[in-house]
Formats: structure tokens, C-alpha cells, sequence
């Protein structure tokens, strides 16, 4: 009873960091983003990392979603290390399992909001009407879906930030890292985010990071990790 | 992921606008320069291009060039018909004569003298009159450019009449009459084409001993032409060359003695030189610009040989506008240039010459942004 509680516990862990340090820079610029982290994220929660500027939330998501490279530590993702794997196979791995949400939103500016959305498949390799009739099923879903055809700029902050939620989730991510989802948006439009984010992304099979440190978006957390410095100093259940 | 790099590329309206311009900009003065020089050096040989009928051609063994005249003595073609495999061989006189202008000025014509029986090294094409009319007392032809130019009668109100068939002219202080007007290459320096016969030639030309330019030869039907070439350099001790050769040795002498490829290597060379300016810092300058974008793609599972191929594909579309636009504008420079002074020829290794240069623009461009996106780190994603 106990060991199968303990295996269904470790299946249901979707990343494991331990020990996680990354510096910065050399000799007297060197900088300790990243000090012994030790994290776990599970599978079907939302985990919030919050700090202030410069605690490490960013360089910490940036290594869990395998675009940064660690200097010491564990970092082990639904199973893989990417450290143990080569450049192209890091990159094919991203490109399958892991969703991105951006501050910025970064979506292309000359394509239309179908067309950002259907990138992710479009890199793996999916035809492209396929790609676009997917990418627009889903932006009816996030309630664009007579916004398909916009520019970026024609849309407001609010509408790019759901394109960019259509295109993290359109390829059916395990992993979900958001940086800062609510920072560009006022207050209203930042809550429909978070919840639009909770109701399509928070599932059984799928973990979920967003770095933040809006405290209005708090209350959308199963658990918050508190970062300071390059430590975490606190992991707080919501639930 | 072609039409994402297509898009990419199309939607920022001004880079793409500007380094398709760079690029065309470098391919037309690649391709205009090179056609005016080609067509430059073409003109150094027209002489032996307007004659096409001999096969070789006979002189003094120290000419370098078409233009290098030292005269032989008329002897000299009975000796070369000797030769075995020559079918025949006629002399040709070929020098510059003043012709005195109604107007009291002196203008210089390059005059030809034909064979008198066979006239043999005519013009390639007759306008009006016919070649066989150069028999006529003090016949000559004249080339239809230069009775508008050069040769053209100047009335006191400055209009100019074109000289016709029947009008006088003084060659060398000697009546000459126009029987013909004929068509011919522009000679290099644009002088005038005068045709007459050979003795007519040698009355109007200063008196030297020696008067004779070239013999023509034409080669008995099967022979080896270079064979030919030696043979006859053995007997006479002259100097042989088939047409193709003489105009090569025309060329080289045009190429190492004037300053003429270095001019014109110099414009060719800024072409190029100004499309990698142009074209490759618009298009790194895009690469910077979209360098987020690509880190995105690349935080999203793009690949460095996906980016790689969407950067080739951008860099090969641009490219093949410009090339178009540029060849295709050199095109019609060259065109319109038709009917003047300016020489230009395109042969179709000049289009590909240029083609390899734009192709090598566009592959150092996209090599510059290539370097740039590979290195990126995909954590720019992250940064604010």
C-alpha cells in the first residue's frame, strides 16, 4: 500500500529539481542566480514561483523548460534530463512537450493570429491546413474566433495574450511555463487571463509554472514557491 | 515553415523593399558595366567580325592587334596562294584616312580596300547601292551610322544633312563618290567605314612602299585550319591566325595595354562591394530585428537547420527579385542604348556571372544573420 503511494506520488511528479544552482558572469561580475534550488511540480497543479526582480524566477523556468543550460544540480523534466541530451534533441523535446507564455506575448507581428498559433505545429511538422484549422478550432475556444485573421496589433493586449495561450496549448504541451502572463495587462484583463489559463491548461496529465509576482493573481495558485536571492524560501499549498 | 519565413520577411515592408533595391542596385551595375565592357571589347575585334567570309587571316608576324597595321608587300598573297590547302587568298588594304568635310573640317575614316576582282572582305549588309558598284570611277561605300555623324554635311543653321549615293567626298585630297550606304559593326573608336577597292585604296592612301594589310585566306574544304595556320607560317614567314585567334590576341593586347578592364573592374568590383553594403546590412539588420522572434521559434522547437533553411529561403527570395529587377533593368539600359554611341553586349555567361555575384551577396548576408540566430541563446525569450 505504502510503495504503490509512493510510485503513484513519484508518476505524478512532472519536475524534480534538486540542489539547482546557475551563475552568471565571472570573477568579481559573477552573479549566483540560481543558489541550491530544490522544487518539485506536479502533474495537474499550477505552480506559482514569486519573488522579487532578480531572485532567479526567470533563469530558474528558463532551465525547467530546457532554454538554459545549469551549471550544478538535478533537473529532471516528465523524465528527461535535458543536460543528457544533445542540442537538436533539447530542441525537438520543446517543440513537442512544452508550451511557452510570454510577458510580451512574442507573436510574429506580420502574421495573422492563426497563423501565430499555428507554429507550434507548423515546427513539428504538421501540415499546414491541418496546422491552421486546429490553430483556428482553438482560438474559438479561447473566444477569438473572429479574430483569426488579425494582425498582433489589431488586436489588444488582453486578445494577444489568448493567442499566445491558443499557441502554448494548441500542440498539447506536458509542460505549460508562463513568465510574467499578467504584467502587460490591467487588472480585469489579467483575472480572464488567469482563469481562462486555468480552466484550458490545469489538467491531469499537465504541469504548469508561472512566474509572477502580481499578487492579484495569487488566488489562481495550487501552490506558490516564494524565491529570494536564488533560493526558495518557501512553497505554500493553496488548496 | 517556408511561408512563416516568407511572411516574416514580407511583412516588415521597408527592410524587404530595401534590400531587394540593394540587391538589384549591385546586379544592374554588375551586369550594365560588364555588358558595356563586353560590348567594348566586341567592338575591338568588329573589323574581323564584319569579315566573315576568310577563314585566316595573314600579317607581319609583329602585328599584336587589328588595329597594329605593318603593311606587307603585295607579293605576299601570291606566295600564301601557293600553300597547300589554301582554296584562295586575297590582299586587303586597311588603313586611316582623313576625309576632308564639306565644312572645311578633316574627319578620319577607317578605309577598307577589297580585292578588286573578288571584292572579297566587304560589308556584311548593304542598305543601298550594291558592292559590285565599287567598280564605278572613285567608288566608295559608306557605313549608314556615320552619313548621319560624323561624315554628315553641316548646313550654316547647324542642321545636319545625311550624305547620299551620288554626294563627293575627298579622301586624302582624291575625289571619292558614295555608290553605297552599308551596315556594319561600331569599330572601337567610332571612326567612320569607308569600302573601295584595293588599287583605289592604295591611290588614296599616302605612298609607301609597302601598302597590303591582310591576306585573306579561305581553307580548301576538310583542312585543319591551325595545320593551315602553320603551314603557311613556314612558307611566308608571316604570321597566321584563324579569326577566332586574332580576335582573342586583339582582346589580350586591349586587356594588358589599355586601362580599360581596370575601369571597368573597378565599377564592377563597387557593384558588388555596395550590394554586401546594401543587402547585407538591410538583411542582418532584419535578422536583428526579428532576432526575438527567432528565439522564439527556437524556445518553440524550431531547430538551427530549420531557422538555417528559412533564412536561405529568405535570403534566396530576395535575391532572385533583385537579380530580376537588376538584369532586367541592365536589360533595357542596353535596349535603349541601341541606337547610340554606347556599346553593350550581353552574352548569356554575363547573366550567370551575375547571378553567381548576387548569389554570393545573398550567401554572405544570410551567412552574417545565419551565425547571429544560431547563437542565440532560445533564454531571450524570457528577457523583458
Amino acid at each position: 500500500m505504502l510503495k504503490s503511494t509512493i510510485m503513484n506520488e513519484n508518476r505524478n511528479i512532472a519536475v524534480h529539481c534538486k540542489g539547482l544552482t546557475k551563475t552568471y558572469g565571472t570573477g568579481s561580475t559573477m552573479v549566483h542566480a540560481l543558489n541550491g534550488i530544490n522544487l518539485e511540480v506536479r502533474t495537474g497543479e499550477m505552480m506559482m514561483l514569486v519573488g522579487p526582480s532578480g531572485s532567479g524566477k526567470t533563469t530558474l523556468i528558463s532551465i525547467i523548460a530546457g532554454v538554459l543550460d545549469r551549471d550544478g544540480g538535478e533537473c529532471v523534466v516528465f523524465g528527461h534530463d535535458f543536460m543528457q541530451m544533445k542540442s537538436y534533441e533539447k530542441t525537438r523535446y520543446r517543440g513537442k512537450h512544452i508550451g511557452f507564455v510570454f510577458q510580451m506575448f512574442n507573436l510574429l507581428p506580420t502574421l495573422t493570429a492563426a497563423e501565430n498559433v499555428a507554429v507550434p505545429l507548423l515546427i513539428n511538422g504538421v501540415k499546414r491546413k491541418e496546422a491552421f484549422d486546429r490553430a483556428r478550432e482553438i482560438l474559438g475556444r479561447v473566444g477569438l474566433g473572429d479574430l483569426t485573421c488579425s494582425l498582433p496589433d489589431q488586436l489588444s493586449g488582453g486578445q494577444q495574450q489568448r493567442v499566445a495561450i491558443a499557441r502554448a496549448m494548441l500542440h498539447n504541451p506536458k509542460l505549460i511555463v508562463c513568465d510574467e502572463p499578467t504584467s502587460a495587462l490591467d487588472h480585469e484583463t489579467g483575472h480572464k487571463v488567469m482563469e481562462l489559463l486555468r480552466e484550458m491548461v490545469v489538467g491531469v496529465d499537465r504541469a504548469f509554472i508561472v512566474v509572477t509576482h502580481d499578487e492579484r493573481i495569487f488566488e489562481f495558485a495550487d501552490r506558490i514557491a516564494k524565491m529570494d536571492d536564488g533560493h526558495i524560501t518557501s512553497v505554500e499549498s493553496m488548496r | 515553415m517556408n511561408f512563416i519565413a516568407l511572411k516574416m520577411l514580407m511583412g516588415n515592408r521597408a527592410k524587404y523593399l530595401g534590400i531587394i533595391f540593394g540587391l538589384a542596385f549591385a546586379s544592374l551595375l554588375i551586369t550594365q558595366q560588364s555588358s558595356i565592357f563586353v560590348g567594348l571589347m566586341t567592338r575591338t575585334y568588329s573589323f574581323l567580325t564584319d569579315t566573315s567570309l576568310p577563314d585566316i587571316w595573314v600579317v607581319d608576324k609583329k602585328v599584336q592587334y587589328i588595329d597594329d597595321l605593318k603593311p606587307l608587300k603585295e607579293t605576299e598573297s601570291l606566295r600564301v596562294r601557293s600553300v597547300e590547302g589554301v582554296a584562295w587568298a586575297v590582299p586587303l588594304y586597311k588603313g586611316l584616312l582623313k576625309a576632308r568635310l564639306p565644312n572645311g573640317n578633316f574627319q578620319s575614316c577607317n578605309v577598307i580596300g577589297l580585292d578588286d576582282e573578288t571584292l572579297i572582305g566587304g560589308p556584311p549588309g548593304m542598305i543601298e547601292g550594291k558592292l559590285s558598284d565599287l567598280r564605278q570611277s572613285d567608288a566608295v561605300i559608306v557605313d549608314s551610322v556615320s552619313i548621319k555623324g560624323r561624315l554628315a554635311r553641316v548646313l550654316p543653321d547647324g542642321r545636319r544633312v545625311p550624305l547620299e549615293i551620288g554626294d563627293t567626298m575627298e579622301l586624302n585630297d582624291h575625289r571619292a563618290v558614295v555608290v553605297g550606304i552599308c551596315r556594319v559593326q561600331r569599330p572601337f573608336q567610332s571612326q567612320p567605314v569607308v569600302y573601295t577597292t584595293f588599287s583605289r585604296a592604295t591611290i588614296f592612301a599616302p605612298r609607301e612602299r609597302k601598302l597590303m594589310s591582310f591576306v585573306l585566306v579561305k581553307a580548301k574544304p576538310g583542312q585543319n585550319l591551325q595545320k593551315l595556320c602553320r603551314r603557311i607560317e613556314t612558307r611566308t614567314g608571316l604570321a597566321a591566325y584563324t579569326a577566332e585567334k586574332f580576335k582573342n590576341l586583339t582582346v589580350r593586347y586591349y586587356m594588358k595595354y589599355t586601362g580599360i578592364p581596370i575601369n571597368f573592374g573597378i565599377t564592377v568590383v563597387l557593384g558588388f562591394i555596395v550590394g554586401i553594403a546594401i543587402a547585407g546590412q538591410t538583411f542582418y539588420n532584419f535578422t536583428l530585428d526579428n532576432i526575438r522572434y527567432f528565439g522564439t521559434l527556437k524556445a518553440m522547437g524550431a531547430t538551427d537547420l530549420l531557422l538555417l533553411r528559412m533564412i536561405l529561403l529568405q535570403a534566396a527570395l530576395v535575391g532572385s527579385i533583385g537579380y530580376g529587377l537588376g538584369v532586367g533593368a541592365a536589360s533595357a539600359l542596353g535596349s535603349l542604348s541601341g541606337k547610340t554611341e554606347l556599346s553593350f553586349r550581353m552574352p548569356w555567361q554575363l547573366l550567370l556571372i551575375s547571378a553567381v555575384a548576387v548569389m554570393i551577396i545573398c550567401a554572405a548576408s544570410a551567412a552574417i544573420s545565419i551565425r547571429k540566430v544560431v547563437r542565440l541563446e532560445p533564454a531571450i525569450v524570457f528577457k523583458s
